[in-house]
């Protein structure tokens, strides 16, 4: 889960982080108000997107005057910002966050993440701070300093203090680093982040050490135990289609095809997927219903699906280990007759009840397209989405 | 005996007496599995199933000489069930669990580094189907008709397209040694490469078929292993072509997020290593069966 760059500041600062004083805006008229409580003389406007890169994309705003800043919180707010991070749909600007102006001598980097291979908390540094860490690895990377944490002990101060040196920094800035670094990584423990990212970590013209950005993800594993981190969530930043399927606890994608998926299983999902485009066309989301779904739970799903108005076709894929086909089978007909599906649908029934599934199905006497193996499925929907499309645009 | 597990192997089940754990167990029961117990804290002493509960698994392994435990418990609870597992002796843990931490898992694999390799526990999982070995023993939610036993290993981090596989090699009359679900986490107990070793070892596994997906270094690491060191033919499928980067698809782990992570990567990395790939979802059975007839012919 994703949080905004002024929740991450409060949270770091909370824990003993410098971050340049700022304040929440939600409308121009706040926003200049902001700057009168900060006080001097320029400030920085920033939208509130889950994105980075907001700067290229205009989201970001230096300011000298009421005017300017009520200029720019009006040309943001409300608007969809549209990054290299975001896609073409683009987030919505419903929060804007004002900070004073930042007079910079050095940009660092630090980023905290979980590296996999190790298994570990993985530390990355780099003097060479103010681009994205992509960049960095490419056009400095000699520049990147790496350390792990043990788990069993957590990070150590020495850890941060190499860290801190091997930076380059000036000696009466090595306490402020290592603190600094070191309060990063007690936020990241302590509240099951699974990404924290400070960039740039700056070097102000009077000697201080401040973030300037703040990125933060967390696990949402662990969220049954953050209920501080569960409350940050913003659901604006969310495609409404997977706000819609995730309070109904069903693990959606949205995608920009035409197939929609009801699938048992994360795998069998993608490989799903795989096989709608090797057979020529483009799924539409991709969606796991989970072991022992009711019927009642595969009628949600097929709302989740129809929400999605690009849809014009269904596939329902179901390989049923703790499953059972004649509970999918029911939710089918339920979803038919109780949702209302105007579009194409191919079942295709295996494993536990697969029989009484296909029974049910073919008892119904509604219209379903059946088919017996994972191929077939791909192209049956394929051709009845294709026959679909023809007869849509011929009327 | 395959790998892992078979008809002998003395089996526990942690968080047996729940709704999850119970339904499971029966069907283990029913399968051939050698259960001689369960773990659930508060619990010891009643029977469950016509089997004796204890409290702890130490207290389990004392009395039933239990070497193999599944934990279906809940992910606040699970890894603390794993490091008991591990304290009390037991080989092998499968947990089906789905949901823990990654902080956790961090933390149950550096606690699982203080006993002796010798001494070790495997884990397979979380978030995982299980362990299979067909005709014998099972470890796990799989459905067991869909198996016919024989020569061929399969691992895989998704326990549905593991059935996918196994059913379209059954109905091509091809059978599996044993079938082991390693879990869709980013953080897991064993590593495809793990089970590739043993698979490699094992005299009744003639071929094996490696399963993955998109996000993390596993399926790499392991073509860069067979390549230096198997000699039995390695089969691989990646799911998640049409996957976008940086979204998570359904699996914590399944995630691109960085270089050579994506399905096509990884399919270009396995290639150069000399594994012969699976070119769609649909194609496990001809594949494999393409594999065995060259063997034989070779032979």
């Amino acid at each position: 889960m994703d949080i905004h760059e002024y929740q991450a500041k409060e949270l770091l600062a909370r824990h003993g982080v410098h971050v340049p004083r700022g304040g929440l805006a939600y409308s121009p008229e706040q926003a200049t108000y902001r700057a009168r409580e900060i006080g001097g003389a320029k400030w920085v406007l920033k939208a509130q997107v889950h994105s980075g890169a907001r700067g290229k994309a205009g989201g970001i705003k230096l300011c000298a005057n009421d005017e300017e800043i009520s200029n720019a919180a009006e040309a943001m707010l409300g608007r969809k910002l549209v990054t290299q991070q975001t896609g073409p749909r683009g987030k919505l600007i419903s929060r804007l966050y004002l900070e004073e102006a930042v007079d910079i001598a050095q940009e660092l980097y630090v980023g905290f993440v979980l590296d996999r291979k190790e298994e570990r908390v993985m530390i990355v540094a780099s003097a060479a701070g103010g681009m994205e860490i992509e960049d960095i690895v490419e056009k400095a990377p000699n520049s990147i300093l790496r350390t792990s944490v043990d788990p069993g002990v957590g990070m150590q101060r020495f850890q941060a203090r190499e860290i801190a040196f091997g930076l380059g920094l000036d000696h009466n800035l090595i306490g402020k680093a290592t603190e600094t670094i070191f309060s990063c990584y007690q936020v990241f423990r302590d509240y099951d982040a699974s990404m924290l990212e400070i960039n740039p970590l700056v070097v102000t013209r009077d000697g201080n050490l401040i973030a300037l950005d703040a990125k933060m993800s967390f696990d949402e594993n662990a969220l049954f135990r953050r209920p501080e981190i569960s409350e940050l969530r913003d659901k604006s930043q969310e495609d409404p289609r997977e706000t819609f399927a995730s309070d109904r606890g069903l693990s959606y994608v949205g995608l920009d095809g035409n197939i929609g998926c009801i699938i048992n299983g994360a795998g069998l999902a993608m490989a799903t997927m795989d096989m709608i485009k090797i057979a020529g066309g483009e799924p539409a989301n991709f969606l796991d219903i989970g072991g022992g779904a009711s019927p009642e739970r595969v009628a949600k799903s097929f709302r989740a699906v129809l929400g999605d108005k690009n849809v014009e076709t269904i596939l329902v894929n179901i390989f049923a280990g703790i499953n059972r086909c004649d509970w999918v089978a029911e939710g089918v007909i339920k979803a038919i007759r109780e949702v209302g599906v105007n579009v194409p649908l191919v079942v295709r029934l295996s494993g536990t009840k697969a029989e009484e599934g296909r029974r049910i199905l073919a008892d119904s006497g509604e219209a379903v397209i059946v088919a017996d193996t994972l191929a077939e499925a791909a192209e049956k929907a394929v051709a009845a989405w294709r026959a679909a499309a023809k007869k849509k645009k011929a009327a | 005996m395959a790998i892992l597990l078979n008809r002998s192997t003395r089996v526990i089940v942690q968080g047996f007496t729940g709704k999850i754990g119970s339904f499971h167990a029966e069907d283990m029961k029913r399968y051939g599995t050698k259960l001689v117990g369960g773990v659930t804290p508060g619990k010891g002493g009643q029977k469950h199933l016509g089997l004796p509960v204890f409290n702890t698994v130490k207290g389990a392994v004392r009395e039933t000489r239990a070497e193999a435990s599944i934990v279906f418990v809940p992910p606040p609870f699970a890894a603390d069930s794993i490091m008991e597992a591990a304290d009390a002796g037991i080989k092998l843990c499968v947990c089906i669990t789905d949901g823990i931490p990654s902080q956790d898992m961090m933390q149950v694999k550096r606690y699982m580094m203080r006993y002796r390799y010798e001494d070790r526990m495997r884990l397979i999982g979380p978030n995982c189907a299980g362990v299979i070995t067909p005709g014998q023993a099972l470890m796990g939610i799989m459905p067991g008709s869909i198996y016919l036993p024989g020569r061929v290993g399969i691992v895989g981090r998704s326990g549905t397209l593991g059935y996918e596989a196994a059913s379209q090699m059954k109905a091509l009359g091809i059978g599996v040694s044993t079938s082991v679900g390693i879990g869709g986490d980013p953080i897991n107990g064993s590593s495809f490469k793990d089970m590739l070793k043993l698979f490699e070892q094992d005299d009744e596994t003639d071929a094996v078929v490696m399963i993955g997906e998109i996000g993390g270094p596993q399926e790499a690491e392991a073509a860069i292993w067979a390549r230096d060191n198997m000699r039995k033919p390695l089969i691989a499928y990646i799911a998640g072509l049409s996957a976008p980067k940086g979204r998570r698809m359904g699996h914590a782990g399944a995630i691109i997020s960085a270089f050579g992570e994506s399905a096509q990567e990884k399919v270009e990395i396995l290639k150069e290593a000399g594994v012969t790939i699976v070119p769609t979802p649909s194609s496990f059975g001809e594949v494999v069966a393409d594999t065995l007839s060259r063997m034989k012919k070779a032979a």
